[in-house]
């Protein structure tokens, strides 16, 4: 038995082997082209073409939005999207393609849109044939993500946008977007309002996007401006001024603190498809020579290694005793935690690989003689996007005195 | 083997860790901790033994020092894990008493099979326990002892021994003709001296323990599979002890800074002050998260305990360091004086951090099994 496999209820046992035996038999091909380390920098159409047509598969097979009702295009099943992300995983799948979609927006319009709206979007969601992206942060609005700009003002039954949201990924393939908006410039959070934007449609026509290029020379963000975008009202989330409330179960959820699990796939092994965890830090250091011995001899570098070990797998803990009640104090004090402990480990993994390649570490991605291809230097480098995307590492400490230990709020 | 969802955490657990809480929280906050263990503040001070007599048989008498005790030898047999959760709350009220010792002995004892059954019986009839294993360096793998056992008695030193002023009964580790092995003594014996340190934690007492030709029974002829078998569970506990400490001094702390104002805020308002208190908040989490992992472990995935055990001490020793320095520099002025409460947590963490292991050591036992040697 493995160790997922503890302790299943009978309807998660019998969907585990469903999902085994359905991964045994649709192993998806390998790709026809190189593939980015996550979804956020899908670049090329080849790519998203190879990755849609596996989640598409996924979610044919049951293995994408199983917790959600049938209704919605769901699988109306309890508790069981986590047995199909460890299975996927154990499979060593790609990824899905449809990240946004898949993590923030859906249980964003499940909660909070129009029943028919939800039939509508999520069926094509889960399925990644339509892929989403998020407009929250502008030029302005970074970490104080409230005091956005871009404007929707009521003309008859639609809305007219006007604006300018940054670091939008994939939103160069995206047909829609949830996007955070102020429709009354007299309140702060009372002032804003969330809605759902069909952005594909409109490009050319009130939707300009433009690639922004990341510190790793890779693109998959954008900017997008709005010139005049006229959006039905039965997109609006929730009620007028109600936005920011809406932003928060988006926020959760991307978090990884929010009540609908996140179908995740993943752990596909090859040049490219590159896995941050301690162990390939410590295959890498047992691999590299170093003044005539393998790194990992080293003692100082076998201290941080084991230090990293340890983090990792408290936080993988962390995950299991959050559903222990007797061990737990506050109730968001571990969900919150989520985020920046993830993003933190996987850059400290990430910058502790890229010292023990040292020299090597110098070489990138087209040097054949960079070890592992390169990789290492581009996962420390796109580390800082998680520090700082989805509320930095600063606001989460923020939120976590203020929340968890009863701070006042800072400014 | 795999372990449970919930570590074993069950519901007599659950109320067994809560009655604890109350039972620390109803008799003994850290108002009387400061009164027992700090009315003299002389660094010089002549080593005393200090604790509360009363308080500590109520805890024999409600059974705590039977948990790990297996049925079979007239105890409870709790899974580690529970036994944890009470550890936490003794931590969480640094509660001077030889209970950690006990149950200590009492893990290595249940390692060594039949030959330590009269020895557990002890244990089960109330009286306390303590090992002797380090070195006077503070060393303390089973090859480090100093003490010899021939012709049925014990010579030489045992240090840093934890409670010995407390303990009734001592579980020596020793060299023989073949080998080491585990041998036990009544305190009170012929040829056994006691001698207490001067230690830094008020909440605690240590010694050195001679030895000149003091019977012993032998309880094992082999330690070394004993306590591969068993410091697993030592280790968690300590680990568990020091995480209840830990939220001991960041609640206090917190509570603290919401309350002390300073440029018309309270400390809290102050990112300088908050971002800190909530990486000290996160590696309590990761320290106790990691001690529940471990000793369940112990409980049902033995061949991976040590490694897990290894795990939780490093991090509560970091924890532990951090926390209580945190704790000190943000009570500012009062975290500096010995009327302050903060001192006496600070001192119980500085001293569990090095004890049985610190971080360093763990860490390098930790890599010896999974990189393999360094050597």
């Amino acid at each position: 038995m493995s160790e997922d496999a503890r302790k299943d209820t009978p309807e998660q046992a019998e969907f585990r082997a469903w999902c085994r035996q359905w991964l045994a038999e649709n192993s998806p091909a390998e790709p026809p082209v190189r593939l980015p380390q996550t979804p956020l920098e899908i670049m090329t159409r080849e790519q998203l073409d190879y990755l849609q047509a596996w989640q598409k598969a996924a979610y044919e097979a049951g293995l994408v939005g199983c917790d959600y009702p049938v209704e919605v295009g769901g699988g109306g099943r309890k508790d069981c999207q986590r047995v199909a992300n460890e299975e996927m995983q154990a499979a060593r799948t790609p990824f899905f393609p449809n990240v946004i979609g898949l993590g923030m927006a859906a249980p964003t319009v499940f909660y909070h849109a129009q029943e028919a709206v939800k039939q509508e979007l999520l069926p094509k969601l889960f399925s990644g044939e339509e892929i989403w992206c998020q407009g929250f942060s502008e030029p302005g609005a970074g970490s104080d993500l409230a005091s956005v700009q871009t404007f929707a003002e009521k003309r008859g039954d639609k809305w007219i946008i006007n604006g300018h949201k940054v670091w939008t990924s994939l939103a160069h393939f995206a047909e829609w977007m949830i996007i955070l908006l102020r429709t009354d410039k007299s309140h702060k959070y009372d002032g804003l309002s969330y809605f759902v934007v069909p952005i594909r449609a409109a490009l050319g026509k009130g939707v300009t996007v433009r690639p922004l290029i990341k510190i790793t020379g890779e693109t998959g963000f954008n900017e997008v401006i709005f010139d005049n975008l006229e959006v039905d009202d039965r997109y609006r989330l929730d009620e007028l001024g109600k936005g920011w409330q809406v932003a928060m179960t988006t926020l959760l959820h991307e978090r990884g603190a929010g009540e609908l699990k996140t179908p995740q796939a993943g752990g596909m092994k090859n040049r490219s498809a590159h896995t941050i965890s301690a162990s390939a830090v410590m295959d890498l250091a047992k691999n590299i020579q170093r003044e005539g011995r393998a790194a990992s001899a080293d003692p100082l570098l076998r201290d941080r290694l084991m230090a990293l070990l340890i983090r990792e797998q408290g936080f993988r803990q962390n995950q299991r005793r959050q559903r222990v009640q007797a061990l737990l104090d506050h109730p968001m004090r571990l969900p919150l935690q989520h985020k920046l402990v993830i993003s933190e480990l996987a850059q400290d993994l990430a910058s502790l690989a890229v010292d023990v390649e040292g020299m090597g570490s110098t070489l990138y991605l087209a040097d054949d003689k960079a070890p592992a291809g390169g990789q290492w230097p581009l996962s420390y480098l796109n580390s800082y996007g998680m520090t700082i995307a989805a509320g930095t590492s600063e606001i989460q400490r923020n939120i976590l005195g203020e929340r968890v230990l009863g701070m006042p709020k800072s400014k | 083997m795999a372990q449970p969802n919930n570590f074993g955490f069950g519901e007599e657990a659950a109320l067994l860790k809560e009655s604890a809480r109350k039972f620390f929280s109803e008799h003994f906050g850290a108002d009387r901790l400061h009164a027992l263990v700090a009315a003299e503040h002389d660094p010089e001070r002549v080593p005393a033994c200090q604790w509360d007599r009363e308080l500590w048989q109520q805890m024999v008498d409600l059974g705590w020092t039977l948990l790990a005790v297996p049925e079979s030898a007239g105890g409870v047999g709790m899974p580690v894990a529970a036994v944890a959760g009470l550890v936490e709350e003794v931590g969480r009220a640094a509660f001077p008493c030889p209970l950690l010792s006990t149950l200590a002995t009492t893990y290595v004892l249940g390692a060594c099979g039949e030959a330590g059954s009269e020895a557990m019986a002890e244990i089960a009839e109330g009286q306390a326990a303590t090992l002797v294993l380090a070195n006077r360096q503070g060393d303390q793998r089973p090859g480090d002892t100093e003490v010899e056992y021939r012709d049925g008695a014990l010579y030489g030193s045992g240090w840093f021994v934890q409670e010995l002023g407390k303990v009734d009964r001592l579980l020596v580790c020793a060299r023989h003709s073949g080998g080491l092995g585990l041998y036990w003594v009544d305190k009170s014996a012929r040829g056994v001296s006691c001698h207490a340190d001067s230690i830094v934690d008020l909440t605690r007492d240590q010694g050195h323990v001679d030895f000149q030709g003091a019977a012993a029974t032998a309880v094992a002829d082999n330690a070394l599979p004993a306590l591969d078998r068993a410091m697993p569970a030592v280790w968690s506990l300590l680990a568990a002890d020091m995480v209840g400490a830990g939220e001991w001094l960041l609640q206090t702390t917190v509570e603290y800074v919401n309350t002390r104002k300073q440029f018309d805020h309270t400390l809290g308002f102050f990112q300088a002050v908050k971002h800190p208190l909530v990486n000290v908040m996160i590696q309590i989490d990761e320290a106790k998260s990691l001690v529940y992992n471990a000793a369940c472990a112990c409980d049902t995935e033995v061949e991976k305990a040590a490694q897990y055990a290894h795990m939780a001490k490093a991090s509560a020793s970091d924890m532990a360091a951090f926390a209580s320095s945190r704790a000190v520099q943000y009570h500012g002025g009062i975290g500096f004086t010995w009327e302050g409460y903060v001192h006496l947590y600070f001192k119980r963490q500085k001293h569990s951090q090095m004890l049985w292991g610190d971080a360093r050591w763990h860490r390098a036992q930790l890599a010896d099994l999974l990189l393999g040697s360094a050597a």
